[in-house]
């Protein structure tokens, strides 16, 4: 899978999770740029995000994950 | 909507719910409203959000208060106006194994065991004491699931200083007082988390970066099996079934291919498949479930595979069979008006994924589960919770008898020409008084579920209804009827609040103000707050009866007037006019169709009821 295939699902999960069909995430997105995403909604983000591609992220990974990018990232490595 | 019945993908409906909720919000309009308090030992938010879907679901809007994190033993023990003024109407306390404070270590005595126990125990019991006294409203409490390690692994159950064995004990003890205890009921997560999986349920992550007591996957099978323990609460559970024959009860088709040659029974895997769900079907009858057939067949075929050998349910086992090659939408509507229940309090079983698509979209409401495949039939309708026990009452083991003598009935009426002749023929004998102990359970379970015949369609909790009876404003009185066919318990209930005339406007509106600030002292007319009757005593001129004991207590406290009042919703049309009928003249109506009636007591007013035998109170 590539980086913009990532994104583009990534995308999808977005707009599902907080129910809005504008958003468009980047690398450079963090929980600041939509209104809805507090520590709460998280919790139910990264289990969508987990269904979307099939992976799971380790408690590592959930504290030091900064914004969208690395969440692409740490996908794309689990992925490999 | 089918998202939300089981079995359903809890993924789904956790990325989605905020779309759910709005569908959900457009589908229906009559919410039943309730106040739940969420307590909470671990992180609640998102049992929350995912519960509010599950109850829309079953027509209940529910108004959350939730606890601060952890804060379930502080917010109830101690003074808490924030609580208090949200009154809530029912109480879930959300804790799990990781609120168990102090567990015994390998090295402990059995005394120091004992002293754990105790102490643990305790924690839970006075804020269970403590809660009904203060808000007198049901409550939902977890067991404990089983922890994730077992320090004494296999042994871990068989030493009292093993934590299984320590959880055993006290969920034990949990279940005890559940048994002494009325309004309180234990939410099964050590069932649910094994059904789930423990391994996964009990996922370390989620507790230590988010403090939720299980994995976020399991939270919609958590928040659905805790739904229907409240919908149950609150009148929601179903009555009946509806099921098909062919390949649903049996393997086979019974017209084509013979009684004899039908898969049931013990000769084949798939024949034990079928009897196995042939039993778990019987043993619905033992909690109150009325089974009915609805089935395209020739009814003598229908009934040729009923009565094979090797079948566990029998012909005498349904209240009703429609065999027959009607639309199945049809027989369900036929079957609903014939047992005097709502379309959607019944279940339609059907292995036909067309059947069942038609009768969803004929009649709304009624529950189509999707059931898969033979072997699977027993667990999804068992884990879809359609009939959730929170109280095994005498009257629903006696449902079904009830039922069928009703038949009798029928049949015995078509013999006599004359109705009243018939009425009288029946023997009934009725005990209609105040409010007793021994029946506060079924006249609460009464004023949550009667939709038809039901004036003003008020919901009360038991601790309600058990403040009415002790309020010397009010005139309460429930009736009991039977007759030679058989007893049909307390069929009946009236609430009527002593006030002043003025009063009447209020009641048009709903009646709060009238009750809240119930500022004269006058006391000379009866507000009927409730009336209230079950569909299975239709015409049998109970009414009457109630009527006379209302105008025999008014007169004992020298009431000369009582005024009814008439709610509309879309279920109590039958009793639009029922006022006009007992001689209530009607005063006013509002532009919603609120109507309100006056009777004023004759001096000469004679008993209504002239066939049915009453014991009354003993004053």
């Amino acid at each position: 899978m590539s980086r913009e295939e990532v994104f583009e699902k990534l995308n999808e999960v977005f707009r599902d999770v907080f129910d809005d069909e504008e958003i468009t995430v980047t690398d450079q997105t963090t929980a600041d740029d939509i209104e809805e995403w507090d520590s709460l909604e998280h919790i139910n983000l990264l289990a969508a995000v987990e269904q979307a591609f099939g992976m799971k992220f380790n408690m590592g990974q959930v504290v030091s994950m900064k914004n969208v990018g690395e969440m692409a990232d740490i996908i794309l490595s689990q992925l490999g | 909507m089918q998202e939300l019945t089981y079995p359903f993908d809890g993924k789904m409906i956790l990325k989605k719910s905020k779309k759910l909720k709005r569908a959900l919000l457009e589908r229906q309009t009559d919410f039943l409203e309730k106040r739940i308090a969420v307590l909470g030992g671990s992180t609640t938010h998102d049992i929350i959000r995912i519960l509010e879907l599950f109850l829309l679901e079953q027509g209940i809007r529910p108004v959350f208060y939730e606890s601060e994190y952890a804060q379930y033993w502080q917010d109830a023990m101690f003074d808490n106006p924030r609580l208090t003024d949200f009154a809530p109407e029912l109480i879930f306390i959300h804790t799990s194994n990781r609120n168990v404070t102090d567990y015994p270590a390998p090295a402990d005595t059995k005394e120091r065991v004992e002293e754990l126990f105790s102490e643990q125990f305790s924690h839970f019991r006075v804020m269970w004491d403590k809660l009904a006294d203060t808000y007198h409203c049901p409550v939902i409490q977890n067991n404990f699931e089983y922890p994730y390690y077992r320090l004494l692994g296999n042994q871990e159950a068989v030493y009292i200083q093993g934590r299984i064995s320590f959880l055993n004990r006290l969920n034990e003890a949990f279940y005890q007082y559940a048994r002494e205890h009325e309004n309180f009921y234990i939410h099964d997560i050590n069932y649910l988390s094994a059904a789930y999986g423990l391994e996964s349920w009990s996922d370390p992550l989620y507790w230590h970066m988010y403090k939720y007591a299980c994995c976020m996957q399991a939270i919609p099978a958590f928040a659905h099996n805790l739904s229907l323990i409240i919908k149950s609460i609150f009148g929601k559970n179903k009555k009946a079934l509806a099921l098909d024959l062919d390949n649903t009860l049996w393997g086979g088709i019974v017209g084509d291919d013979g009684p004899e040659n039908l898969e049931i029974g013990q000769e084949t895997p798939m024949g034990q498949v079928y009897a196995e769900f042939q039993a778990y079907l019987k043993a619905q009858k033992d909690i109150g479930v009325m089974l009915t057939v609805n089935s395209k067949n020739e009814e003598e075929n229908a009934l040729a595979g009923l009565r094979h050998p090797e079948g566990v349910l029998k012909p005498e086992d349904f209240i009703l069979i429609k065999a027959n090659w009607e639309p199945k939408s049809q027989n369900i509507s036929e079957i609903a008006q014939e047992l005097a229940i709502l379309p959607d309090s019944m279940v339609f079983v059907d292995d036909n994924p067309a059947e069942r698509e038609i009768v969803q979209l004929q009649i709304p409401g009624v529950a189509v589960p999707e059931i898969g495949t033979p072997e699977q039939y027993v667990k999804i309708l068992d884990r879809s919770g359609f009939f959730e026990v929170t109280k095994l009452s005498e009257d629903d083991r006696k449902r079904n008898e009830m039922y069928l003598a009703n038949a009798e009935r029928k049949k015995q009426q078509a013999q006599f020409g004359d109705y009243r002749e018939y009425l009288r023929s029946l023997e009934m004998k009725g005990t209609i008084k105040p409010f007793e102990a021994l029946y506060m359970a079924r006249i609460a379970q009464l004023s949550n579920k009667s939709n038809q015949f039901n004036l003003t369609t008020r919901r009360y909790t038991q601790n309600e209804i058990e403040a009415f009876a002790a309020d010397e404003r009010y005139i309460t009185r429930y009736g009991k009827l039977a007759d030679r066919f058989g007893d049909n318990g307390v069929v009946s209930v009236v609430i009527g609040r002593c006030g002043a005339a003025e009063d009447a406007a209020a009641y048009l509106q709903d009646g709060q103000t009238a009750r809240k600030t119930d500022a004269s002292a006058d006391r000379s007319v009866l507000h009927i707050e409730l009336w209230l009757m079950s569909c299975r005593v239709l015409k049998r001129d109970m009414e009457y009866a109630m009527m006379d004991s209302i105008v025999e207590a008014c007169r004992a406290r020298g009431i000369g007037t009582i005024m009814g009042y008439y709610y509309p919703t879309a279920k109590n049309a039958m009793v639009k006019d029922f006022y006009a009928v007992m001689g209530f003249e009607k005063t006013e109506k509002t532009d919603t169709g609120v109507t309100s009636w006056r009777f004023v007591i004759p001096a000469d007013y004679a008993p209504k009821n002239t066939v049915i035998a009453v014991e009354k109170e003993s004053v």
